[in-house]
């Protein structure tokens, strides 16, 4: 167990690092997000729509897209010069190897997140900071779920052709739980409804979390190539 | 008898299976359209149902068995569940289409509308996507132990995602008409409409499996000639 942690961190940290050194991913991801959140402002009609019925929407739309981006770079760096053969040569395991990509991604797509809430707050003016730790945690548990998913996915799109298309066409649809559940439950935070309103959608989020997490990290291993 | 003998045979037999469920489908027309009463409410629209729901139930058992297949795949490893997999999700997603174009062309009439977010449209909508995202991977990998894991992987998650899909959607209203057929009170649907109907079930379930058998030894043969390609070509 001990060991799992160490090798999971270093390769977590590995990922961390490359990106630390360029921040070429980092900072195009969050140019993107604060793009987005300042064109979807505009897709729609000001006088029938106003900020609060748009706010949900555009913050997930936001962080999904986002998220596409930091996940095709995950294993696109390994597939440079080969790395990823590099990195089966060490003494891993597969779950490691996952984890520490997970891991990579979750603090990868989390910042782009952090930075991205507060410029949100202030865009579509929703005055919600006492909400911010239940907000937080629904995001937490969203971006799990969608990291989750998205690295195993990635790990096998970068092996075909037009990888960077190829990457949103199958995991949008997996999408679809953590995403709904997210808008609802945010439009809800927003709108101040009391927490037994939450307890649904929050449930499914979770239940979506622990199943695909774990079949994931089982199936993960079917990815890489003996 | 040689894998391609096999395999030949086995498209036959297939193309006989597709004929038989095809005269079988004609039958079905006539019986719908002749000798089957028009409904009260919905007039002769409804008649449209006796193709839209078996060809989709023919389609969400099509992407079952697909998501069933790969997941033996990846205990198994053998080439055949593999195969067997891409032909029902490919015969799936044809169908997926039949059922998506029927449905609006029902809806338009009754509902008013071509398309509306209900549940069980925006579930199978998702499920023919995730499934058309399975075939364009397939087409996207060339090495034949790689794209059988890699889609066997995608096959076995769509599986596990379809139910969240469903219900997630359903939490929306929901417009579509309920079952009529498997619900606790037995069904409600007059008996001569419900023969009709099971006809036209099991006539598309015959097609499915037809044309999956068809599908299945052309995969075969594909294979088969990818195998010799590679071992008899440039070195």
């Amino acid at each position: 167990m001990g060991e799992l942690l160490r090798v999971t961190a270093a390769i977590a940290r590995k990922d961390l690092k490359v990106e630390w050194r360029t921040k070429t991913a980092f900072v195009s991801s969050l140019v993107f997000a604060v793009l987005v959140l300042a064109v979807l402002y505009f897709a729609r009609d000001k006088t029938s729509v106003g900020d609060y019925d748009l706010a949900p929407g555009a913050l997930w739309v936001t962080f999904t897209f986002a998220g596409m981006l930091g996940l095709n770079r995950a294993f696109l760096l390994e597939r440079e010069n080969r790395a990823l053969d590099g990195l089966r040569l060490t003494p891993t395991t597969p779950t490691a190897l996952f984890l520490g990509k997970v891991v990579g991604n979750l603090v990868f797509l989390g910042v782009v997140e952090l930075v991205s809430l507060p410029l949100f707050i202030l865009f579509y003016d929703v005055p919600i900071w006492r909400q911010l730790p239940v907000l937080l945690g629904v995001v937490a548990l969203a971006t799990v779920g969608y990291v989750a998913v998205g690295t195993l996915l990635s790990a096998m799109v970068v092996r075909t052709r037009f990888s960077e298309v190829m990457l949103p066409v199958l995991l949008l649809p997996f999408l679809v739980p953590p995403i709904v559940s997210a808008v609802q439950l945010t439009w809800r935070i927003l709108a101040l409804r009391p927490l037994s309103e939450m307890t649904g959608w929050l449930s499914l989020l979770a239940a979506f979390d622990v199943i695909f997490f774990t079949l994931s990290l089982l199936l993960f291993e079917a990815i890489l190539v003996e | 008898m040689t894998r391609r003998d096999r395999a030949v045979r086995a498209a036959r037999r297939g193309a006989v299976v597709t004929g038989i469920a095809l005269v079988g489908l004609a039958a079905v027309y006539v019986r719908a359209l002749m000798f089957t009463p028009i409904e009260r409410t919905q007039g002769p629209a409804q008649k449209i149902f006796y193709v839209h729901a078996p060809v989709a139930w023919a389609a969400l058992l099509a992407f079952t068995v697909c998501g069933l297949l790969s997941l033996l795949y990846l205990i198994m490893r053998e080439r055949k569940f593999d195969l067997m997999a891409a032909a029902s999700a490919e015969v799936g997603t044809a169908l997926a289409v039949v059922m998506l174009t029927t449905g609006p062309l029902w809806g338009k009439p009754i509902w008013g509308t071509w398309w509306t977010w209900d549940a069980r449209l925006t579930s199978t909508l998702f499920t023919f996507l995730l499934f058309v995202g399975y075939l364009v991977l397939r087409g996207a990998l060339s090495d034949f132990d790689v794209r059988a894991r890699f889609s066997a992987v995608l096959g076995v998650m769509a599986l596990v995602l379809v139910p969240f899909i469903h219900v997630t959607v359903y939490w929306f209203r929901t417009l579509h008409p309920d079952p009529v057929v498997l619900k606790p009170e037995g069904p409600s649907l007059p008996s001569v409409m419900l023969v009709t109907l099971l006809t036209s079930i099991g006539v598309c379930t015959v097609l499915y499996i037809g044309l999956v058998m068809q599908r299945y030894s052309l995969a075969v043969l594909q294979d088969i000639r990818e195998e010799e390609e590679a071992g008899g070509g440039i070195p």
